[in-house]
């Protein structure tokens, strides 16, 4: 990496909305994108009188996810209200977790097969439960100053995760997000559709610089309003850039001015200084009087591990040492999702070659369903079809090349693999054809022979056109090695 | 005895046998408010059509043979803080004048099962908050005993309209000594029960730690009638206890032998009326007369009580009142004259050039809640939000808020250090008799210490009752106040009973010109 004049310090909040049927406090659904104010009652428009009573499959998709990213789950744990003003926030406070969160003091792993940084323990402070809040919708056209409120997504369950600012560069953080999503997604705790707002990133950066007097820090900002992980990426390269050109002009440190909000305005490519909030410095927490406090017992908690199935990182490191394939290939495929590890693992089980598999799975699997926006399950040639075409790869029945043009038909006339290769003319060549082959264009070229015979062995290349042109079904490696072994001898 | 007048069981026993129908009782309740409301005034509203209707279907219903609930044709008047399906709800306060909920409370669904004749809703301190019902920005209630003296609060038309033979039946709520204290006041019977033995679903929440919905009647058995068609586990209010409800209404007849009595001595001190205390020492020798055996007890930290309350009552209530906003419901001020008025004091900061008071100057959003909530609430609430904003502020928390949370299990260890040794403890329900009207509304704290001897107990979380237990020499009723363990309401109801087989103070009836 090149020298920098700076290191940024990142700390990233995630919201996660758990896939729960009903909201936290209310039996009101959860679907996304109904009318605007068609999912409320009384209790999530906070009527007076009305009283929230916990929902306890939310709590328990939190325990899920906690164990997942190795918290530590207390057995006692109390909700607080986080008291503030907002249209949008019907009760004047939020139900949420203060003093003693659902799960604290655990860590994520990341790492990049690409090595394009070192492996990093990024611990997380805490995971707690809260209600979302409303909807505002402002429509400032022809000077009204309108303001609409959609009270639909008020009492949604929220799992924030708070990370220590552990991560060093946008890619890191980057990092962390796309392994946080996935466990999400393993664990089926949330269905992390960001554009939905089911996974909403706020990220804490400010820089430490090397400076003649010592090591400084400049102010924190906080990064609001990020529906991407390129968006956090791109927000915290920007924000870098520009506190350290704060810097460079005003020599602001930490605790000189407040902590700022801004948020990330993807059109332009840039942050924006955000006004303050209201009375944002005292939230007046206190414990939450309408809930009882939750009790979890050990025996719960265990269950709950028990339960947690492999997840990725854990099934990265058994396909390798399973089946033989690098790191980065286990990460590709891992990555992509629970049913694509699947549709892998039973390909590699069929074919018996897990390699081979990978690269099929890698490169042509995913490229069709990228190329035809499908979802894995809708992949239209089954694993034991595909098996049958890596097995003949594998058994050099068929070159890679052919076997992508089987693929391709395959894919559009849902024949078998060797149904295709039948219609195309596709059998093994076998050994003696082959060598006759192989004499009779060493032979009829003898500038390729000597130069074989001196050690210069791409001389075979030219070659192996005329082969193929003579029988397509050559495998050109098994024939570039015949004619070397044979121009020895001749 | 005339209709009015009767007890809820006597009147049960006569809808029963046909003696009387539910529309001639309620007709007879009508008329009572008809004649004596105008003075007193215990009712924000009276209603009297959906109350005759209901009671003419009841009548029907019995003839019929219909199984009938257990209020069946019984009036009952709510205080104006549950919500009722259709029927304003208004807290006594400007902020929900209009506002009429789209849902029972757990307490009205369960008084409509029970069959019972909703009469009416009464008056109130605003959202609760205050001793005298002098607070209520919709009406002024009097003491039927004496009409320029207050009927305590906040349930004071509660208790109002029971004195003065309005209904049989009220329902209080009691934060901390909202039901007891206007019970004493105005010579009848309130139940504060156990907190989490009524749903709190539904009440217009003040105090969300401290509220608890109660009976008020005019005897004890009549208490225990109405606890019962009330009380039970509601899954829609957490804090809502999962236990069986007793048959109060059975067991409230049987005495209690060897029933052991701890006279509190800290509420024999200070600030004590001589009269209540002078009715409060013959009480507790009409309960020895009745075989109870009486030794004193101590709760040290019971002189806390107050300052405790209102650290914790004014925190929680500056939190469930910021609902109240003008953003979703309740009342709203006028817009266009609030953004006329937000627009002149703009562009006079412009023309002055005054940077500062516009950088200062309310966002519209603001100005709108500010001035909502200004309009909305009156002075005791405001009090109140702020003292509590205060204590909850993050420089305050622990010294104010989280101490006196731990006062708060002090002042509950004292309680069940003294329930190892007597089944209940006794002693007077408020310092003093009613007072007259406008002689402390200048003066909160005054006011503050009526509810002295009774807020412990919503501190604790345990269950009181009040009892009337003596007269004035002016004329005004005295309240005896029995305390119990948590989940003793059976107790509590049984020697209430007990003594009022044995006195006569809870027959006697002002008289209302």
């Amino acid at each position: 990496m090149s020298e920098s004049p700076y290191e940024i310090v990142i700390g990233l909040e995630v919201h996660v909305q758990l896939a729960t049927q009903t909201k936290l406090f209310c039996r009101c659904s959860t679907q996304y994108g109904a009318p605007p104010n068609t999912q409320t009652c009384p209790v999530c428009l906070a009527m007076p009188g009305s009283l929230p009573v916990m929902n306890r499959t939310a709590f328990q998709l939190g325990m899920k996810t906690a164990c997942a990213l190795n918290l530590q789950i207390p057995n006692f744990t109390k909700w607080d209200r986080k008291n503030y003003y907002y249209p949008d926030l019907p009760k004047g406070y939020q139900i949420s977790q203060y003093d003693l969160p659902m799960s604290q003091d655990g860590f994520l792993l990341i790492t990049d097969p690409k090595q394009q940084f070192e492996p990093r323990k990024v611990r997380i402070i805490r995971a707690h439960l809260e209600e979302d809040a409303g909807k505002s919708m402002h429509d400032e056209a022809a000077g009204k100053a309108d303001s609409r409120i959609d009270l639909n997504r008020t009492g949604t369950p929220l799992l924030e995760i708070v990370s220590e600012p552990d991560m060093r560069s946008p890619l890191e953080a980057k990092a962390y997000l796309t392994e946080l999503k996935l466990i999400l997604e393993y664990l089926g705790v949330s269905d992390c559709n960001m554009q939905e707002g089911s996974l909403r990133v706020d990220a804490n950066v400010n820089l430490h610089l090397q400076t003649p007097e010592g090591k400084v820090a400049t102010p924190i900002v906080e990064i609001k309003n990020m529906n991407s992980f390129r968006a956090v990426e791109r927000a915290i390269a920007y924000e870098a850039q520009r506190q350290y050109e704060i810097w460079l002009e005003t020599k602001q440190k930490i605790g000189d001015v407040p902590k700022q909000t801004r948020g990330w305005d993807d059109q332009a490519q840039i942050t924006r200084g955000q006004r303050h909030k209201e009375e944002s410095s005292d939230y007046r927490y206190f414990p939450e009087p309408d809930l009882a406090p939750v009790t979890t017992t050990d025996e719960e908690i265990a269950a709950v591990k028990a339960q947690l199935g492999e997840l990725p990182r854990q099934i990265r490191d058994r396909l390798e040492e399973q089946y033989k394939i690098p790191a980065y290939d286990a990460d590709v495929i891992v990555n992509q999702g629970q049913t694509t590890v699947n549709y892998y693992e039973t390909l590699a089980k069929l074919s018996g070659d897990g390699k081979l598999a990978s690269n099929w799975v890698q490169q042509e699997v995913l490229r069709v369903l990228k190329e035809r926006s499908l979802e894995i399950d809708a992949f239209p040639i089954s694993t034991e079809r595909l098996a049958e075409l890596v097995k003949a790869v594998a058994g050099k029945e068929i070159d890679g090349t052919r076997a992508k043009d089987v693929f391709a038909e395959m894919l559009d006339s849902g024949k078998s693999a060797s149904e295709v290769m039948k219609e195309m003319g596709i059998e093994k060549v076998d050994d003696s054809e082959l060598e006759n082959l192989c004499r009779e264009l060493l032979e009829a070229n003898p500038k390729v022979l000597a130069d074989l015979k001196e050690g210069t062995h791409k001389a075979v290349g030219a070659l192996i056109g005329q082969a193929k042109k003579k029988n397509p079904n050559i495998d050109p490696g098994t024939f570039r090695q015949m004619c070397i072994d044979m121009s020895a001898k001749m | 005895m005339s209709l009015i007048h009767a007890s809820a069981a006597q009147l049960l026993t006569q809808l029963e046998s046909g003696e009387i129908t539910s529309v001639e009782l309620t007709k007879a309740c009508l008329a009572q408010i008809d004649a004596a409301d105008k003075q007193v005034g215990a009712f924000l509203k009276v209603m009297r059509d959906s109350a005759l209707e209901q009671a003419e279907s009841v009548d029907a219903r019995r003839k019929k043979g219909e199984k009938l609930g257990r209020l069946a044709g019984v009036p009952v008047a709510i205080k104006d803080l549950l919500c009722t399906q259709g029927e304003t709800t208004t807290c006594a306060s400007k902020m929900l004048e209009n506002f009429v909920p789209p849902y029972d409370a757990t307490v009205i669904a369960k008084l409509k099962a029970a069959d019972a004749v909703l009469i009416g809703k009464t008056n109130m301190d605003e959202f609760a908050m205050g001793g005298s019902t002098e607070n209520s920005a919709l009406g002024v209630t009097r003491n039927p005993w004496d009409l320029k003296c207050v009927p305590g609060g906040s349930s004071g038309g509660a208790a109002a309209c029971l004195a003065a033979s309005m209904a049989p039946l009220s329902i209080g709520t009691d934060t901390g000594g909202s039901i007891r204290q206007p019970a004493s006041f105005c010579g009848v019977v309130g139940l504060k029960p156990t907190y989490g033995v009524v749903s709190r679903f539904g009440l217009i929440a003040f105090a969300s730690s401290l509220d608890q919905i109660g009976p008020m009647a005019r005897t004890a058995e009549d208490a225990a009638i109405l606890l019962e068609a009330i009380a039970g586990y509601d899954p829609h209010d957490s804090t809502s206890a999962n236990v069986k409800t007793p048959a109060y209404s059975q067991s409230v007849k049987q005495p209690l032998k060897g029933l052991r009595l701890g006279v509190v001595k800290e509420h024999f001190g200070e600030g004590l009326d001589s009269e209540v205390e002078q009715a409060t020492r013959e009480a507790i020798h009409v309960y020895k007369s009745l075989g109870a055996t009486v030794s004193d007890v101590s709760l040290p930290h019971s002189k806390y009580g107050i300052a405790v309350y209102y650290i914790i009552a004014p925190s929680e209530a500056s939190s469930n009142l910021a609902r109240f906003d003008g953003a979703h419901y309740g009342h709203r001020t006028d817009e266009a004259a609030m953004l006329e008025q937000l627009a002149q004091e703009r562009a006079a900061l412009e023309a002055a050039g005054d940077e500062a008071g516009l950088a200062k100057l309310d966002t519209s959003l603001v100005r709108m809640y500010r001035q909502s909530r200004a309009e909305g609430f009156g002075p005791e609430v405001k009090r109140r939000i702020m003292l509590g904003t205060y204590t909850l502020s993050a420089g305050y928390y622990d010294a104010y808020y989280l101490k006196a949370l731990k006062v708060r299990r002090l002042i509950r260890q004292d309680y069940d250090a003294a329930f190892k040794n007597v089944d209940l403890v006794i002693g007077p329900t408020a310092p003093t008799p009613s007072f007259a009207a406008g002689t402390k509304t200048d003066d909160p704290l005054s006011m503050y210490l009526g509810d002295l001897y009774t807020v412990t107990a919503n501190l604790a979380g345990i269950g009181g009752i009040s009892i009337p237990c003596g007269f004035s020499k002016s004329g005004l009723p005295i309240g005896l106040q029995l305390q119990g363990p948590p989940l003793a309401e059976e107790r509590l109801l049984q020697a209430a009973h007990m003594f009022q087989t044995a006195t006569d103070w809870h027959e006697r009836r002002p008289e209302l010109s």
